[in-house]
């Protein structure tokens, strides 16, 4: 029996060389925009560190790399109790507000999906007609609202108009879509009454959903500027953003502050993405071994 | 005494009524199948019976007490769904023990409740196990686990096997008879399947737009049909229809010989005879119809041939060895006693 090579020869790696250049050239298009994509997220974020580390005449330098690095500006913020209290603030916000919103949310969003009642969609786009409404034309009515009640310059005047959200609501809604109603029904064969459905059979099956809403609320209300800075008056009850732009003097922006109180700020928002995202990546392979 | 009775069940959507009084009395421990081909309602009616449907008019009565305003949970019933309803983020014994919450059993005797189900569906080595770790066959045992454990007056299964494929299917009909067999309860089973329904039914329900159609033991359906629908239904291949008068002579085959029967009409009329194919030979009993073999289709045992007679296609069934050979052409005949006749215009049996 004939023995047939087929060890590729010179003059067939020759052949396939050209087609192999093209894709190596696709491929080194592909890793150069992900590499200028990639800079250009860690830029701001190298920017804040490297200014956070700058004494203040070096601010306007563009240079990454400080000439003197000096850790001054963090023991200064860290020390001047205005920045405790601001970061206490926005924890407070942030974690009343998101847990607020899981609960809320998922309520109406469960409910909207899962029962037929009269009126379930005009509500349904009632809500959501909500999101196109600009958050600068609600502050008025907000501001107008907090002021009767007496909410003005109070945790509970920051947090109200966040507490529930339509986005969330109408995320939520979507995700509850994708529980079988068969669970559903034979929960409540099973005996339990609607509310512990909802809590213990249809919540763990929408644990991504909730881990992406968390998130996207936590950081929101972290970093939200506009209506914590008109609805609070003293010093006491600013959140982060607010309180670090008024860093500095009317002559001068001390940026330097500002950056290394961000720089600080963003760990629990870190925090947050990372406990969080671990159940988005379980969800979303737990939802490809189902058969 | 009757375990479950449906008395004139109607179900309305709107203005659309797709159940027209559905009565029905089921003995305890009964292994009852709807069956039906979709749209009929038989699952509208377990739905019912499980009370995730309301009822529009009419009663069901489980153990002598009308359960038309119960929930689900006060109703004694236990369900198995299409697609298992095992809950994916608890482990096997966690969605068997489920079906206990509701109970006032201890600690020690839910377990002991849970360990016995699990030993006959032969699932103790998989208590611990999360719903994606298990196979399609696996699954449908903890549905039928997380139902079994309440030991409930009746089971509902609705369709459970139709995502099985098909040998994990005829493995699973035999679980569930000999499960019937073991524990004894009463069980209303839906399906498509008319297989399913002749292999594990001790009475098949036969419905079709929200009516039924007939009821009665697999037997009594197969061989004594009440009309046209449940005859064609009922049986693989389905039935041979072919178009005749009845008049004073017999049957008179509108592309056949005239057959002698007992049953005899003064004047004309139009009507459907009914022949299985298993009842068609080759060489004895009355002529009825003869045509060309068309296609065979062997099956090993006996061969199905397809002859194209004047009034249609006929199917028959031949000797697994010997089978006429395509083209050749043949006359069927039958004995007159397995002949069906049926009202041409409301498909009714004549007897």
């Amino acid at each position: 029996m004939a023995v047939t090579d087929i060890r590729p020869t010179a003059a067939s790696v020759l052949e396939t060389k050209a087609p192999a250049r093209a894709r190596n050239m696709g491929q080194f298009i592909r890793w150069l925009l992900l590499f200028i994509g990639g800079i250009l997220m860690v830029m701001p974020i190298a920017y804040m560190i490297s200014t956070s580390l700058k004494w203040p005449h070096e601010v306007y330098n563009v240079n990454l790399i400080p000439e003197e690095p000096t850790l001054e500006n963090y023991t200064y913020v860290l020390e001047d109790g205005r920045f405790y209290l601001w970061f206490v603030n926005s924890i407070i916000i942030a974690t009343i507000t998101t847990l607020s919103n899981l609960l809320f949310d998922s309520l109406v969003g469960y409910t909207l999906c899962k029962f037929r009642f009269p009126g379930r969609q005009i509500i349904f786009i009632a809500i959501l007609s909500t999101l196109m409404i600009p958050t600068e034309m609600l502050v008025i009515p907000w501001y107008l609202m907090s002021q009767s009640f007496g909410w003005l310059d109070s945790y509970w005047g920051i947090m109200f108009p966040g507490l529930m959200t339509a986005f969330g609501t109408f995320l939520m809604k979507q995700f509850f879509e994708s529980v079988p109603d068969d669970f559903i029904e034979a929960a409540r064969i099973d005996g339990l009454n609607e509310l512990q459905i909802w809590w213990t059979v249809a919540m763990p099956l929408v644990k991504p959903a909730l881990a992406a809403l968390a998130i996207f609320v936590f950081l929101g209300n972290w970093t939200a500027f506009l209506w914590p800075l008109i609805v609070t008056n003293s010093v006491e009850m600013y959140t982060i953003p607010v309180g670090l732009s008024g860093f500095g003097d009317e002559a001068d922006v001390a940026w330097e502050l500002i950056m290394t109180g961000a720089a600080i700020s963003t760990i629990p928002t870190l925090v947050v993405f990372l406990i969080f995202q671990r159940f988005i990546i379980r969800g979303v392979v737990m939802a490809g071994l189902k058969g | 005494m009757a375990n479950l009775a449906l008395r004139n069940l109607t179900k309305s959507y709107g203005t659309t009524k797709v159940l027209h009084g559905i009565s029905l009395d089921v003995a305890d421990g009964e292994f009852v199948v709807f069956v039906g081909p979709s749209g009929c309602g038989k699952s509208t009616t377990l739905r019912m019976i499980a009370g995730l449907e309301e009822v529009t008019s009419g009663e069901v009565v489980i153990d002598e007490k009308v359960v038309n305003n119960l929930e689900p949970k006060d109703r004694d019933i236990a369900m198995v769904f299409q697609n298992y309803a095992i809950y994916p983020h608890m482990s096997v014994k966690k969605n068997i023990a489920f079906g206990l919450r509701s109970s006032k059993l201890s600690r020690l005797e839910k377990d002991a409740r849970i360990q016995e189900v699990a030993g006959i569906l032969d699932m103790t080595k998989l208590l611990n196990r999360k719903p994606s770790q298990l196979s399609g066959g696996q699954r449908q045992r903890v549905a039928i686990g997380r139902a079994m454990v309440r030991d409930p007056a009746v089971f509902l299964f609705d369709e459970p096997l139709s995502n099985l494929d098909a040998q994990l299917r005829t493995q699973m009909r035999l679980e569930i008879k000999k499960l019937h067999q073991h524990v004894g309860n009463t069980i209303i089973f839906v399906t498509h399947d008319q297989v399913e329904a002749m292999t594990m039914a001790d009475r098949i329900v036969i419905m079709k737009d929200g009516r039924i159609q007939q009821v009665g033991t697999p037997a009594e359906v197969y061989h004594q049909p009440a009309n046209a629908f449940v005859a064609q239904f009922i049986g693989a291949p389905s039935m041979n229809m072919l178009p005749a008068t009845l008049n004073g002579a017999g049957l008179e085959l509108v592309a056949g010989w005239t057959i002698e029967t007992p049953l005899r009409s003064d004047t004309a009329r139009a009507v459907t005879v009914g022949v299985r194919p298993d009842d068609l030979r080759l060489d004895t009993g009355q002529r009825l119809v003869s045509g060309k073999v068309a296609v065979r289709e062997p099956l090993g045992p006996e061969t199905l041939i397809y002859v194209e007679t004047d009034g249609g296609e006929v199917i028959a069934k031949a000797d697994g060895r010997t089978p006429p050979e395509v083209g050749q052409e043949i006359t069927l005949f039958a004995d007159p006693a397995d002949l069906h006749v049926f009202d041409a215009e409301t498909g009714a049996v004549l007897q």
